[in-house]
């Protein structure tokens, strides 16, 4: 078979696929912006906030039915996590069982457009690892530990608590479900690494729609030379410290006793 | 004004931390405490990870000890000789310390070492010293103003390997100093303190070196034993934070200076027994921590313990 007959039959076996589902094939497209795409941690760092906007591309006119829903999920670098319990042994709190749960983002926040429950189902969700709970994973739970869950649930809790994750309902404002809009907020304790964004588009529940990109967050200037410094040189970033703690002792005793000379 | 601190990978407000290296430092300078019992625990409450608290603070009382033992070298109030037999004792503490630390670290017990010490030194120390510097207040009130005969002629004087210590004027064997070393080493290992609280009582009631030389040794010892400690944080850990260490120690030496000053009006029983309240309160704040159930179960750490 030649070339061109080929892709004709490709072609036609496409619009056969495409025409009794016509919801199937991508018919609804993100086109997306980002008011950055890379978050540099300065020295004076204090968070940082994402401006995300979008437009929906679409050849067709709006499908009738259940409106478009947005959800927006902005996710750290997945790094596993030791999470101990403590328990009172002899009388004082210790940390006595732990569970390692293999992957947990750094940041996780989650933006949409209506309630998350009306926006995706659970089939969805699960499939595409959207909710909180379902961006992190965790197999590797010792046997003798029961209630491994309640294990999962405390990264969850721990980290909506320091900020680190968040579900925003509603932040996600759609016009004439075409044009989409929201704003992430980066906390100032942030970890070094890459983000992603992915946008879903969704109708009824279920994903038409999806878009993923990269948010580079990484340490700059004086923050980038110390850190790298740190790992790289850690005898000389060692000596270092020492002869700015030697010099601050004694320039301070220095300017005392001038002071007190006059 | 917040700063973002590139090992500890939190940001913080940078007022907050100079306030912070200022009081533990006035403290510094009264007692010739590093201070580090103090900053540490708070370092730990206002969100520092524990393992970055203890190398950071090690760095930082570097820099308040050296600050507070130019003051006292001017006034001669330093024993070089038995700082430097304390120093032997106390580099070998710091390399075991460190060792048990990363150990403990691995096993995810290092929070509970480090309190437990806290608990039981403080607690120890602190009783102690309270009860003593209470009868030496009412018996210098009884016996108008004399002082105390001192106690001689225990153990630590029939051990071999004597020396004399000029500005102590003592004669006494050089184990006991060594030992005090090791001890104080560990601990700056361990709990990221200078180790004054220890030293200083066991200057003066193991030891009995006098009361005004005990501060600037004290002070002189602590330098090298905590410029040790924080190399080896630095080179086996990483977490020494370099930009939380000048935040705490520009507050901190100027701190010092203030309290070398306010210690020179006070006398040394009222010095000592403002010292034990503090460690005590300290103690019986750690001690609750222990006792009581957290509101949070559980804590988060690195996978693999490093």
């Amino acid at each position: 078979m030649s070339i061109p007959l080929l892709r004709a039959a490709a072609l036609v076996l496409c619009l056969l696929a495409g025409l009794p589902s016509a919801g199937l094939a991508v018919e609804e497209e993100v086109v997306l912006g980002l008011s950055q795409d890379r978050v540099a941690i300065t020295a004076d760092f204090d968070g940082s906030e994402i401006l995300i906007f979008g437009a929906v591309k679409r050849e067709a006119p709006i499908p009738q039915g259940p409106p478009l829903e947005v959800i927006v999920a902005v996710s750290g670098p997945n790094s596993p996590v030791t999470v101990r319990r403590k328990a009172k042994r002899m009388g004082i709190w210790v940390n006595t069982d732990s569970v390692l749960v293999d992957s947990a983002p750094s940041f996780y926040a989650i933006a949409t457009s209506a309630p998350f429950q009306e926006v995706i189902s659970d089939t969805e969700d699960l499939r595409y690892r959207i909710s909180i709970a379902r961006a992190i994973r965790s197999v590797g739970a010792a046997m003798n530990i029961t209630n491994a869950q309640d294990f999962a649930d405390a990264v969850v809790r721990i980290r909506e608590n320091e900020g680190l994750y968040s579900l925003r309902e509603n932040t996600v404002a759609v016009d004439q479900q075409t044009l989409f809009r929201s704003a992430i907020d980066m906390p100032a304790d942030l970890t070094e690494g890459h983000y992603t964004a992915r946008i879903f588009l969704t109708r009824a529940g279920k994903v038409v729609s999806s878009f993923e990109t990269d948010i580079d967050v990484r340490k700059v200037g004086l923050e980038r030379f110390l850190y790298s410094l740190s790992r790289e040189q850690p005898f000389l970033y060692g000596l270092m410290s020492l002869a700015i703690a030697i010099a601050a002792g004694w320039s301070a005793s220095a300017a005392f006793r001038l002071l007190r000379n006059n | 004004m917040q700063v973002y601190l590139p090992i500890a990978e939190v940001s913080v407000n940078a007022f907050l931390l100079l306030g912070l290296g200022g009081i533990v430092g006035i403290l510094s300078g009264m007692f010739g405490v590093g201070g580090g019992f103090l900053m540490t625990p708070l370092l730990f409450f206002i969100g520092i990870p524990p393992v970055v608290a203890v190398a950071t603070e090690a760095n930082q009382i570097v820099a308040s000890s050296f600050s507070g033992v130019l003051a006292h070298f001017r006034r001669r109030t330093v024993d070089i000789k038995m700082g430097m037999v304390l120093q032997v004792g106390g580099l070998i503490g710091a390399a075991l310390g460190v060792v048990v630390f990363n150990y403990l670290k691995s096993l995810g017990q290092v929070d509970l070492l480090v309190t437990l010490c806290y608990v039981v030194f403080l607690g120890v120390v602190g009783t102690l010293m309270f009860i003593e510097s209470l009868n030496a207040i009412f018996k210098s009130k009884r016996t108008g103003g004399a002082p105390a005969p001192r106690r001689q002629r225990g153990w630590v004087h029939a051990l071999p390997f004597k020396m004399r210590f000029r500005t102590s004027g003592l004669y006494i064997s050089v184990i006991p100093p060594i030992m005090v070393g090791i001890a104080v080493g560990i601990l700056a290992a361990i709990m990221g303190v200078g180790g004054g609280f220890i030293m200083v009582p066991a200057m003066i009631y193991i030891l009995g070196m006098p009361t005004k030389v005990v501060v600037g040794t004290s002070l002189f010892q602590i330098i090298l034993v905590t410029a040790f400690t924080t190399m080896l944080h630095a080179t086996t850990n990483y977490t020494v934070d370099i930009v939380l260490a000048v935040l705490l120690l520009v507050g901190g030496v100027i701190g010092a200076q203030i309290g070398t000053r306010i210690g020179v009006y006070l006398k040394a029983e009222q010095l000592r027994i403002l010292l034990a309240l503090m460690v005590m309160l300290v103690c019986v704040k750690l001690g609750l921590d222990l006792l009581l159930m957290p509101n949070e179960l559980y804590s988060l750490g690195a996978a693999g313990g490093h």
